[in-house]
């Protein structure tokens, strides 16, 4: 457009040029001008974020933090406000991710070897690829029929800490396998190519070479994923983890109550005093979180130096 | 599994015969047991699919499929012969939470995906990446706690009259949920656009604006469309914000000032309630998983399509 302006502009007599390219510089200072405006607005638009989360966390902590005390962890739920705790909820999400956690991690490094490290690129491999990514997409309360439907009626579990364990597994599992497949693709052919020359077989080599390395990528994919599944509701809601348990599970078949579970009770109660002890439950739930998080970054910067 | 069978046949055949070790059989069988493991997600999405198709089948002869797409009334944990199974209330619902969400959170998920992608200095996007993941990492029930003791109290001062339950606080904080999806997805679709493009707008003299929205945001358009479309996906599945913030009113509307139900708000309410096994209650949250299911399926599709088809190549 520029060139062809002042092509233009050459030709016509100085009085228009003067005329031109004073409209050019105020053209320069307008799109100036515009760049600035949208700067702010973009980072106008980027601080909602950042304000809806300070904002949220306010409030929950303004509304939740008085409840917290030592009879909010030691008491179960209950019709009376002052009395109700969150003991057997916390213990039944610790339960949960206890199970989780073995599962999800076997299956999502099993899973995440084969594709990278045996399987051929192929229609196999490529379709369940393209499952998995599909699968990750798939509403969170699709998985909760799925597990009513297979584990609490068809393998009769019941609604037990195992049978939300394995909801749970295949609703995460999507997760693990992906950031599993990032960090093993990220170990360099060379250290494969080291350990065949010096003879290791392709398991051993899977074995003392790949997994090490890839090892905190590994595991920093499973406890987010399972930060995910700790803070899952609507799953837990269709296996059934809904009836009042004033109790805490001894085994993987008794019945469970979670946080998130807990949570929603208390704020589909209409009183204030309900909502201000879910915002309780809320804090404990994002202390969970926040640690799980934080044991993540710790053990990658552990493991990390070490390799 | 086709690689082991190579692998033996290679051999076997040759003077160099493998030993029958132990560590030549679990050589062997390790690919196994990986294929094995990798096919649970196969097996997930198969098992999905057919307890789904399997109770709404039988839901489909109970009731007229042309009465389920075409009916514009829900009642169904209503008692006896009052039963009406028409999804439409349900699906206008979801569709009314979803369009709400967007509105909020394509603008604004963009916008900060330029800002991050284009104009942040390095400190400033290294504080507010973070900040967006933990944004993204928060429970929904979370939101659902924020959405109905917080925005819709907020709400009600500045449209008197308001319904406790209604879309639009739903939809502005499902909007806000999916706002660090839409953000990460489309800057990392922008950031694959290569330094040289970007540079050569520059030097025809562009101002950052002119770069990142004629040069950066077409060239990563694919990318940008695709995250839109999985959010928004994301926004129809989303189950806990609308089952305490929107109410639970089957209503076939469009004003979002409304209390609604949408699909997932309604399985929640039916898997809560004491519906009997086997029953038509029952089977209707198979019917509703499965519109859902087709709903969502159909929308990773396009994004996958899209991503997939047109993608500029550099």
């Amino acid at each position: 457009m520029s060139t062809e302006e002042i092509l233009v502009g050459k030709a016509v007599s100085s009085e228009q040029n003067q005329e031109k390219w004073g409209d050019q510089a105020g053209r320069i200072r307008l799109r100036r001008w515009k760049n600035r405006v949208a700067h702010g607005a973009f980072l106008l638009a980027t601080l909602v974020g950042v304000i809806v989360l300070a904002v949220l966390l306010t409030d929950i902590f303004r509304k939740g933090w008085g409840w917290l005390d030592a009879d909010f962890f030691n008491n179960f739920a209950s019709r009376l406000p002052e009395r109700a705790g969150i003991k057997a909820a916390l213990w039944g999400s610790l339960w949960l991710i206890a199970v989780t956690a073995p599962l999800t991690f076997v299956f999502g490094v099993a899973t995440a070897l084969y594709l990278e490290e045996y399987a051929k690129k192929g229609w196999l491999s490529r379709f369940i690829q393209v499952n998995i990514s599909n699968l990750a997409g798939v509403p969170s309360i699709v998985f909760g029929i799925l597990g009513l439907t297979l584990f609490v009626r068809g393998l009769g579990l019941g609604q037990s800490v195992l049978a939300g364990a394995l909801t749970m597994t295949l609703l995460v599992l999507p997760i693990v396998i992906v950031a599993a497949q990032e960090a093993i693709a990220a170990v360099p052919q060379s250290l494969r190519q080291a350990s065949y020359a010096m003879g290791a077989t392709r398991w051993q080599t899977v074995q003392k070479v790949v997994l090490p390395y890839a090892f905190p990528g590994i595991l920093t994919g499973t406890i987010l994923a399972l930060s995910r599944a700790i803070g899952e509701t609507a799953p837990l809601i269709m296996v059934g983890a809904v009836t009042f348990i004033a109790f805490t599970p001894d085994s993987v078949f008794d019945g469970f109550t979670a946080l998130p579970i807990q949570i929603w009770n208390w704020t589909s109660q209409p009183k204030e005093e309900f909502h201000q002890l879910a915002a309780a439950g809320i804090i404990v739930l994002l202390a969970v979180l926040l640690s799980m998080n934080a044991l993540a970054i710790y053990l990658r910067n552990k493991f990390q130096r070490r390799v | 599994m086709s690689q082991t069978a190579n692998h033996s046949a290679s051999t076997a055949g040759g003077r160099f015969r493998r030993p029958r070790t132990w560590r030549n059989r679990v050589e062997e069988v390790i690919p196994k047991l990986l294929l094995v493991c990798a096919l649970l997600s196969v097996i997930t999405t198969f098992a999905i699919l057919l307890t789904l198709l399997f109770e709404t089948a039988s839901f489909f002869e109970e009731v007229s499929i042309a009465e389920f797409v075409t009916g514009t009334e829900w009642t169904a944990l209503f008692s006896g012969d009052q039963q009406k199974f028409g999804i439409l209330p349900l699906v206008s619902g979801t569709l009314l939470i979803t369009v709400g969400a967007a509105v909020v959170a394509v603008p604004i998920g963009l916008a900060s995906a330029i800002y991050l992608s284009e104009y942040a200095p390095d400190p400033v996007r290294r504080v507010l990446k973070p900040i967006l993941e933990i944004l993204a990492g928060i429970p929904t029930i979370v939101y659902g706690f924020f959405a109905l003791t917080f925005v819709t109290p907020l709400l009600k001062t500045l449209i008197p009259g308001l319904d406790t339950f209604n879309a639009l606080s739903a939809s502005l904080v499902v909007g806000i949920m999916i706002i660090p999806l839409i953000a990460s997805l489309s800057e990392d679709a922008m950031m694959a656009v290569p330094r040289s493009i970007r540079h050569a707008a520059y030097a025809l003299g562009a101002t950052k604006l002119e770069v990142a929205l004629r040069v950066v945001v077409p060239a990563a358009l694919s990318g940008i469309v695709s995250s839109f479309v999985l959010a928004l996906s994301r926004a129809i599945g989303e189950t806990m914000i609308v089952t305490i913030a929107a109410g639970s009113t089957p209503v076939l509307t469009f004003n979002i000032l409304e209390s609604i139900q949408t699909m997932t708000a309604y399985m929640v309410q039916a898997a809560t309630g004491d519906i009997a096994y086997g029953s038509i209650q029952y089977k209707s949250l198979y019917a509703v998983g499965m519109t859902l299911f087709l709903f969502t399926l159909v929308m990773n599709l396009i994004a996958y399509y899209i991503a997939r088809r047109f993608k500029e190549e550099y």
